[in-house]
């Protein structure tokens, strides 16, 4: 298991400074002077001439195409990511500071669509063809053809205009921001992430299920005197992790997108509504720093989909 | 391994044959030499008039139709035929395994005297794996992936405990596998299904199915997919997991050498339906159906030496449109007007034997 993992580490790693490279030549093509990216805007504008020269030498701004890959590369790993051009501050503290919201979003989304998908797909597949399936595969096509502002707008108008049940927007009371307050702001963002999501999800359960429930070893359960229970959870259910998995994990960018429509209807301070508003400014080092961010997200998400295979099924151990 | 048994098979004497004239009178097929032999004995497992149908894109197809067997205490029987003759179908339907689409209809499957399919689901689940086990074909596929062995033998244990003690199950699975030679017990128990060979697989499986003590245990092609040297290990075995359980068993096969060497009777199907039953012995000495006589015929033998093995021409019926009248009628040599339109009933030809042929009495 150990070798294995060295070597999906070593294949993301790999491609993760392919990526650099990608995003170097994004940086190097964006319009202005790269300098303005990498210092300062006050500094920018109060600093003379030679200032500016001598930082341009300090930042291999004056080098070769390589030179300046590497500094921006190096210092990019050092987790510094240059400065927001709209107002100066740090981008590692702009993105810093809006991780967290989007993670917990993400988080509570996704545990939100597997608790929808997962018993939903099961029962489907258990009872393949009844009106159950039937319902379930309405719900899910509804849950991806929806869009999800659309949806959201309905759930904002019934909880919290009708009702008032949940607030609409924000992450927390600014005079109350207990860790209740923030999950009472969560529930609907977090409720419609996760719907959002669970359709393709939930086919997915379905469909792994109703080859797992029809395979030899599912008759020797049952030829054991197994219960159904049993049969369909401990045997059946954790063989169809395997593919299941690997789809939650690969579809975690697509989470991602689903998140910044939904930051932006909610108001939810994360960084999807960083990136929308970055966009909108042209603030382009804060955009670098998102796209770099992004791709460490899917790459994560890969390697933890490899990890997961090897919890799941013991034979991926020796490969 | 398997030819030379069969000039050996064939010589022995005919278990039960000749005893309890009375026996063969019945026309239930069932009523065989060794249920004969012990009169006033409830047979173990009676199935009578069992059928099943399934509802496919091509038509209904009658993968079994009117099968009656017994099984006694302690006995083997084999019951022989082509794929898709019905064999493992009517096996299955013992413990109710088929799959939903199966319509069964049956006058009784009947377990020491219960009828199984009267049971409810927890009823019918302490006899799965418990007074009946079961062992399946394809050892790579049977046993769960993503389960160590230990867990799937000890699971068999734990499900028929009276109190849930995962400890002395556990404990128990390693003195499975030791029994069924597995070796090193203790270290493998803990290792997953694909880190062991196929016929340690079917050792494990077999482990599996005497577990709680099994009266009957139903063995469907339980070498079929082994290599020719592991089958006659696992045969091995299960002739000694039989001897020492004293389970009576169902084997399921279409190797005539297997059935050689293990059965006390045999149960020869065609097209679903149940066409020749006789002890083995007069059933290799003399065969009264034109089918098993082919299968016979078929099979290399050590002590004659001939040029060319006569296969039986043709093919297996399709099972949505068989012939009409005998079923084995376009591959008998023996086919005359008669077989194109008739079905031949199974009829008692002798003590303990049954035959559904219109001109069995020509093979005598």
């Amino acid at each position: 298991m150990g070798a294995f993992l060295v070597r999906r580490l070593s294949i993301n790693v790999l491609v993760f400074f392919l990526i650099t490279i990608a995003i170097f030549a994004l940086v190097h093509k964006t319009p202005g002077d790269p300098i303005a990216m990498q210092i300062p805007a006050d500094q920018l504008n109060s600093g003379s001439a030679e200032f500016i020269a001598q930082k341009r030498a300090e930042l291999g701004l004056d080098g070769s195409l390589l030179t300046q890959y590497w500094h921006w590369l190096t210092n990019a790993l050092h987790g510094d990511l240059g400065y927001s051009l709209l107002n100066g501050r740090p981008v590692t503290e702009v993105l810093g500071e809006r991780v967290g919201p989007t993670v917990e979003l993400m988080g509570v989304g996704l545990l939100v669509s597997v608790l929808i998908a997962f018993p939903l797909g099961i029962l489907a597949a258990r009872r393949r063809n009844s009106w159950l399936d039937y319902g379930a595969t309405v719900v899910s096509l509804g849950s991806v053809s929806v869009p999800v502002f659309f949806v959201a707008l309905i759930v904002i108008y019934v909880f919290t205009l009708k009702f008032q049940w949940f607030p609409s927007s924000g992450i927390s009371d600014p005079t109350n921001p207990s860790l209740l307050n923030t999950l009472h702001h969560l529930v609907l963002p977090a409720l419609i992430l996760g719907f959002g999501n669970s359709g393709p999800f939930m086919r997915y359960v379905r469909s792994s299920m109703i080859t797992e429930l029809s395979a030899d070893y599912v008759r020797t359960a049952n030829a054991k005197g197994a219960p159904p229970r049993r049969v369909v959870l401990r045997h059946a259910f954790r063989n169809s992790l395997i593919p299941v998995l690997t789809v939650i994990a690969s579809n975690l960018p697509q989470l991602l997108a689903g998140a910044v429509v939904i930051e932006q209807v909610f108001a939810w301070p994360g960084m999807g509504q960083l990136a929308v508003s970055s966009v909108n400014q042209h603030d382009y080092s804060v955009i670098v720093g998102f796209a770099l961010l992004i791709a460490i997200l899917v790459l994560m998400s890969n390697l933890l989909a490899d990890v997961l295979y090897t919890v799941v099924d013991p034979r991926v151990r020796l490969r | 391994m398997t030819a030379e048994q069969i000039p050996g098979a064939a010589a022995a004497s005919v278990p039960g044959a000749a005893s309890a004239p009375g026996a063969a009178a019945a026309s239930v097929p069932g009523a065989a030499p060794a249920a004969a032999q012990r009169v006033g004995e409830a047979p173990l497992l009676r199935i009578d008039g069992l059928s099943v149908d399934f509802h496919t894109d091509d038509g209904v197809v009658h993968a079994v139709t009117d099968v009656s067997l017994e099984v006694v205490a302690g006995e083997i029987v084999a019951i022989v035929g082509e794929s898709g003759s019905g064999k493992t179908v009517t096996a299955m339907s013992v413990l109710r395994l088929l799959p939903k689409a199966a319509e069964v209809s049956a006058d009784a499957i009947a377990f020491r005297g219960t009828d199984l399919r009267t049971l409810s689901g927890s009823e019918l689940r302490k006899v799965r794996g418990g007074p009946v086990g079961m062992i399946f074909q394809d050892p790579m596929t049977a046993l769960n992936p993503v389960m160590t062995i230990g867990a799937q033998v000890a699971e068999a244990v734990v499900l028929h405990q009276a109190r849930s003690d995962k400890k002395a199950a556990w404990q128990r699975a390693v003195e499975l596998l030791r029994l069924v030679g597995v070796p090193d017990p203790a270290e493998r128990v803990k290792q997953y299904p694909h880190e062991f060979s196929g016929g340690m697989r079917q050792r494990a499986m077999i482990a599996m199915a005497i577990a709680n003590d099994p009266d009957l245990i139903i063995a469907d092609e339980p070498t079929t997919a082994l290599d020719v040297t592991i089958q006659a290990q696992v045969l091995a075995l299960l002739k000694k997991a039989q001897a020492e359980t004293g389970a009576a068993t169902i084997l399921i096969t279409h190797d005539l050498g297997i059935v050689a060497e293990l059965a006390d009777r045999v149960v020869v199907m065609y097209a679903g339906r149940v066409v020749e039953t006789a002890g083995v012995g007069e059933l290799f000495a003399t065969p009264r159906h034109p089918y098993t006589k082919g299968l016979l015929a078929s099979l290399p033998r050590m002590d004659v030496d001939v040029d060319q093995l006569d296969p039986i021409p043709g093919n297996p019926p399709n099972m949505a449109d068989p012939p009409a009248g005998c079923a084995f009628h376009p591959r008998c040599p023996l086919a005359r007007d008669k077989c194109l339109t008739d079905r031949p009933p199974l009829l008692a030809i002798g003590a303990g034997r049954t035959s559904a042929c219109h001109f069995s009495e020509e093979l005598a």
